[in-house]
C-alpha cells in the first residue's frame, strides 16, 4: 500500500459566512432512471446499464465535467473507498456494497455524484461555512444537465420518486455541521433539539444517522421532502440555522463573561495534549479539538487556522491514518499515528 | 477475544443483520468504537427503517380494516418489478418508479401526508419530461385568479385570464397528443 498524500476537499477551507460555528452545508438531490428497479433491487446488468446511461450522459456534455473524474467503486482500493467517507464525499452504503456503482468526483472535491447508491443517482455538494444557497445551485445544475440526457422518474403529484419515501418529492437533503460547545457546556442544546423537531429539522452526530453527538459538532438538516419547493426548503433550514448560530455565539459570550479563565485553561490544556502526546484515541483527539476550537474562535489561544482544525477532524479517522501511514494499522497502531499526525500538523504553532 | 484486533478481550456483542444473512459480531470496546467510525456512519437505514416502520404499520392497518373491495393488500403487486406493497412495507423501500402507480393512491397518500404531511409536489418539475406538469400548474394558478376576479366583479381581468388559460389548455392538448403522458393518474382535470 502505497503511501498518499491527503488531498484537502473545498468544504474543509473553514471560509464562508458564519464560519465560527458553521464548518460545512452540504445538499444532494436524489434521482432515479424511470421503470428501472432501483439498484438494491435491479440486476447486475441493470446497473450496469444504469451506470453506462449515466457516464455517457455525462460525457455529452461540455466543460461542465471537464473537472470530474469517474470513479468505479469495484476498482477502488478498499482504503481509498473509506477515505472518500470520512471526507464526507461518499455515503457507506456506496463504499460498502457495489452495484456497479461509482462517482463522479469533482477537483475541489465540492461536488461529488454518486451511481447506483440507494438511487440511481445522488448528486452532492458541499461548501464551507453555511452556504446551502451556493450548493443548491450547484446540484441543480448537474441536475438540470443529467435531465436532458436521462428519462427521470418523475411523478405529476408525488415529484421525483426515490426508492425511500421519505425523500420523494424533490428528493432533496440539504444540512448543515454545526460546532456547538457553548450550547453543550451551558445545557441548552436540549432545550434546542425540542424546539428543532418541532419545525421540521433532524439532529445527527457529526458521523450522520445514529451517531452521538461527539466533539459537540451536530448536523442538522431538513426532513421533509414533499410539499415544499427547494427553495423552501433551503431558505427554512438557513433559517433555523442562523437561529441556532446565534443562539450557540450568545452563548460563547457569556462563558466568555463568566468563565473565561476556565475556558482558557481547557483551550491551552487541549492545545498541550494533542501538541505532545504520542497516543490518542479517535474519541480524546475530537474532544480536544473541539477544545481548542473553541479557544481559538474566542481569542483565547494563538492563531490556528480554521482549515487545519477541519483536516484534522478528518485524517484522524482510521482509513484517512491507514492511507497516510501506507499501510494498514491496528487499534494502537492507529492511536500512535494519530497523535503523530496531530504533532506533525501542530509544529508550527507558537505555544 | 476480539474479531477485530484478536488481542483485547471482546465486551461488545451485537447481530448484524444484512439483506436477512446474519452475522455475531464479537469486539472490543476500542474496536468496536473504531468499527462504529468506519462502518456505522450516515448510514440511512438503521434509525430510518425503525422510524419507517412506526409510519407504516398503522395505514397499513387501516387499509386492512377499510371495507376494500375483493383486493388483499398482500396481493398488489408492481406490475414492472414484481416488488409487493407487504414486502415494500417490511423493507420500507419502493422497487422502481412504477412501484408509485401499481400501489395506488389509497395506499401510499396516507403514508406520504404521515411523513410529510403532504401529498403534492411543489418543487422543481423537469423541463423535458415534465413539460405538461408545468402547464397544468400554470392552469391551476389561473382558475383560482379568475374566481378571484369573478368575486371582486372584475369583469375586464376576469376575461383576459380566462383567455390565457383557454390558450394554455389549447397548448396542453397539443402536447398531449404527441407526447403520450405518464399513464398515471390525472387529478380532476374535466371540471369546469
Amino acid at each position: 500500500m502505497p503511501e498518499k498524500t491527503f488531498i484537502v476537499s473545498h468544504w474543509m477551507e473553514g471560509t464562508g459566512p458564519y464560519a465560527e460555528v458553521a464548518v460545512s452545508s452540504r445538499v444532494r438531490l436524489a434521482r432515479n432512471i424511470r421503470d428501472i428497479p432501483f439498484p438494491y433491487l435491479a440486476s447486475n446488468t441493470q446497473t450496469n446499464k444504469v451506470r453506462e446511461m449515466i457516464c455517457s450522459g455525462a460525457a455529452e456534455q461540455e466543460n461542465k465535467f471537464d473537472d470530474l473524474h469517474f470513479l468505479k467503486m469495484e476498482e477502488a482500493e478498499n482504503i481509498d473507498r473509506h477515505v472518500l467517507v470520512e471526507k464526507h464525499l461518499i455515503s457507506p452504503l456506496l463504499a460498502k456494497e457495489s452495484h456497479n456503482s461509482g462517482v463522479f468526483l469533482r477537483k475541489d472535491e465540492a461536488v461529488s455524484i454518486m451511481v447506483n447508491e440507494e438511487d440511481h443517482l445522488r448528486i452532492q455538494s458541499i461548501f464551507p461555512g453555511l452556504q446551502l444557497e451556493k450548493a443548491w445551485e450547484e446540484v441543480d445544475s448537474f441536475d438540470n444537465l443529467f435531465e436532458n440526457k436521462l428519462d427521470y422518474a418523475f411523478h405529476e403529484r408525488y415529484g421525483y420518486l426515490t426508492a425511500c419515501p421519505t425523500n420523494v418529492g424533490t428528493g432533496l437533503r440539504a444540512s448543515v455541521m454545526l460546532h456547538v460547545p457553548a450550547l453543550i457546556k451551558t445545557k441548552q442544546f436540549n432545550r434546542i433539539l425540542g424546539a428543532l423537531s418541532q419545525v421540521g429539522v433532524a439532529v445527527r452526530g457529526l458521523y450522520g444517522e445514529g451517531t452521538d453527538i461527539i466533539g459537540n459538532m451536530v448536523q442538522i438538516s431538513n426532513q421533509i421532502t414533499l410539499g415544499q419547493s427547494e427553495k423552501e426548503i433551503i431558505r427554512n433550514l438557513f433559517s433555523v440555522t442562523r437561529q441556532v448560530i446565534e443562539q450557540e455565539n450568545a452563548a460563547r459570550q457569556s462563558l466568555l463573561n463568566e468563565n473565561r479563565e476556565v475556558i482558557a485553561d481547557q483551550s491551552w490544556r487541549a492545545l498541550g495534549v494533542l501538541k505532545y502526546a504520542h497516543l490518542l484515541s479517535s474519541q480524546e483527539a475530537i474532544q480536544l479539538l473541539s477544545d481548542i476550537r473553541l479557544g481559538f474562535e474566542l481569542g483565547l489561544v494563538p492563531r490556528i487556522e480554521r482549515r487545519l482544525l477541519n483536516q484534522m477532524l478528518v485524517l484522524i479517522r482510521p482509513a484517512c491514518l491507514q492511507m497516510l501511514a501506507g499501510k494498514d494499522l491496528d487499534a494502537r497502531e492507529r492511536d500512535q499515528e494519530r497523535a503523530r499526525q496531530i504533532r506533525e500538523s501542530l509544529k508550527g504553532l507558537a505555544s | 477475544m476480539c474479531q477485530e484486533c484478536r488481542e483485547e478481550k471482546a465486551n461488545v456483542f451485537f447481530t448484524k443483520i444484512v439483506n436477512g444473512v446474519k452475522t455475531e459480531v464479537h469486539l472490543c470496546e476500542k474496536c468496536a468504537r473504531e468499527k462504529g467510525d468506519l462502518e456505522f456512519t450516515f448510514e440511512p437505514k438503521f434509525s430510518l427503517q425503525n422510524f419507517f416502520a412506526s409510519f407504516l404499520s398503522e395505514p397499513l392497518s387501516e387499509i386492512w380494516s377499510a371495507p376494500q373491495r375483493e383486493q388483499h393488500p398482500s396481493k398488489v403487486q408492481c406490475s414492472n418489478c414484481s416488488l409487493t406493497f407487504t414486502q415494500f412495507s417490511q423493507i420500507g423501500r419502493f422497487g422502481c418508479s412504477s412501484c408509485y402507480s401499481s400501489f395506488g393512491e389509497d395506499k401510499l397518500q396516507p403514508l406520504f401526508r404521515r411523513i410529510h404531511g403532504s401529498i403534492n409536489h411543489n418543487g422543481k418539475v423537469p423541463r423535458r419530461l415534465g413539460g405538461t406538469t408545468r402547464i397544468k400548474r400554470e392552469i391551476e394558478k389561473l382558475r383560482q385568479q379568475l374566481q378571484q376576479h369573478i368575486q371582486m366583479e372584475e369583469y375586464e381581468k376576469a376575461a383576459i385570464t380566462r383567455d390565457k388559460i383557454k390558450s394554455l389548455e389549447k397548448e396542453l392538448d397539443e402536447l398531449d397528443e404527441t407526447d403520450e403522458v405518464d399513464e398515471t393518474d390525472e387529478p380532476d382535470e374535466k371540471e369546469g
